[in-house]
């Protein structure tokens, strides 16, 4: 698994570049040409992640999270879920390095062979950013109107938090 | 909706802090976290700027048109509004299998890419189209076969198994991935009507 992980990016540009010189497309002018549309790229959406990672990052600082939870508690300890994945739940869809720093936590603190460990691995792996992937998209293409893009998103997000909880049960 | 998110979440952790006396940290946060994106889009501008460059390539010798073919039978049905040659399948077919396999920071050019494709046909700019949606959800259901970060981690806290999740995080991300689609498809039926 691990060969193939480190092989795969450079055979897979080996072959577009091979197949484009058989193909007598000039692969270094039109190299050019796609990354220069990709440095507008990173210029349209530059403001967009800017925007994102600030909003999230002074949210988490001012640990309102955590206070907010502590009313949840009495509800928690009912249905046996442990309390300590709401955090990784609720901002999953907003951001991944968030959710995977308090995943290294529940590692240390519960061990990664716990049930809550094996429930945060899960949780980790099976949905991304919703919110943040959907104003990267849609704000590179300076779409405003997103429909009911983020009401389908965030079901998805649940579905899967909901469908991590039981397969964990259920496999360990 | 991001509109609300994004000033919701300002605006909860600057009351909150202020009620708490954290004026330090959301004082230093402020000024702080600018600087987080700003490094974020220098992490992700090289990676964007090579793959958007190689992916040309790929387009213009017809590969990625190739690739999407070998998919149409699925991704036909996914995006109905799209005909089998748009230039946008392909770039997406590219994002989803650079997903599966955990190459992220392919991913991500690529999906930018896509989008931009579909904003070319796209009646109403400022609005998104049935395919944009879909495109979207089947991203965010994050259809990732080997979660590489994630085993890593569990590897670094000594887990006696550190893959023994990657069958529980599949599943779990059918189960995402599948509802999504489903109420996405139901939302586009009804809309039809």
């Amino acid at each position: 698994m691990n060969i193939l992980s480190k092989i795969i990016i450079p055979l897979f540009v080996f072959l577009i570049i091979i197949y484009g010189a058989k193909k007598k497309v000039n692969v270094y002018d039109t190299f050019l040409e796609g990354a220069k549309e990709g440095l507008i790229m990173v210029f349209h959406i530059t403001p967009t992640i800017i925007a994102m990672v600030f909003a999230v990052n002074i949210f988490l600082d001012s640990n309102f999270l955590t206070w907010a939870l502590n009313f949840l508690k009495p509800l928690f300890a009912l249905t046996k879920i442990p309390m300590e994945i709401l955090p990784m739940a609720i901002l999953r869809p907003i951001s991944g390095s968030a959710t995977l720093a308090i995943m290294n936590d529940i590692f240390l603190t519960f061990g990664p062979d716990s049930f809550i460990g094996r429930l945060a691995s899960t949780l980790q792996g099976c949905t991304d950013t919703t919110i943040y992937v959907l104003a990267l998209y849609f704000g590179s293409i300076k779409v405003t109107k997103s429909r009911y893009a983020l009401k389908v998103g965030l079901f998805a997000d649940l579905m899967g938090i909901i469908a991590a909880f039981i397969i964990t049960k259920i496999f360990f | 909706m991001v509109n609300i998110i994004w000033a919701g979440l300002i605006i909860i952790a600057i009351v909150y802090s202020l009620i708490t006396g954290n004026f330090d940290v959301i004082n230093n946060g402020i000024l702080k976290h600018a600087s987080s994106g700003v490094n974020l889009v220098l992490e992700m501008m090289p990676l964007i700027i090579l793959w958007t460059g190689i992916m040309k390539i790929a387009e213009a010798s017809g590969l990625l048109n190739s690739f999407s073919r070998l998919l149409n039978p699925i991704l036909s049905k996914l995006f109905p509004s799209l005909d089998k040659d748009h230039k946008a399948l392909g770039y997406m077919a590219s994002n989803i299998a650079a997903n599966m396999l955990g190459l992220g920071s392919a991913a991500t050019p690529f999906g930018l890419k896509a989008m931009q494709e579909l904003q070319k046909d796209n009646p109403k700019k400022d609005t998104a189209t049935e395919a944009m949606i879909t495109f979207l959800v089947l991203n965010t259901g994050g259809v990732t076969i080997i979660p590489t970060t994630v085993i890593a981690l569990r590897i670094a806290s000594g887990s006696r198994n550190p893959t023994e999740i990657i069958i529980t995080s599949i599943l779990a991300t059918l189960a995402s991935s599948i509802s999504g689609l489903l109420l996405d498809y139901m939302i586009r039926r009804k809309n039809k009507r």
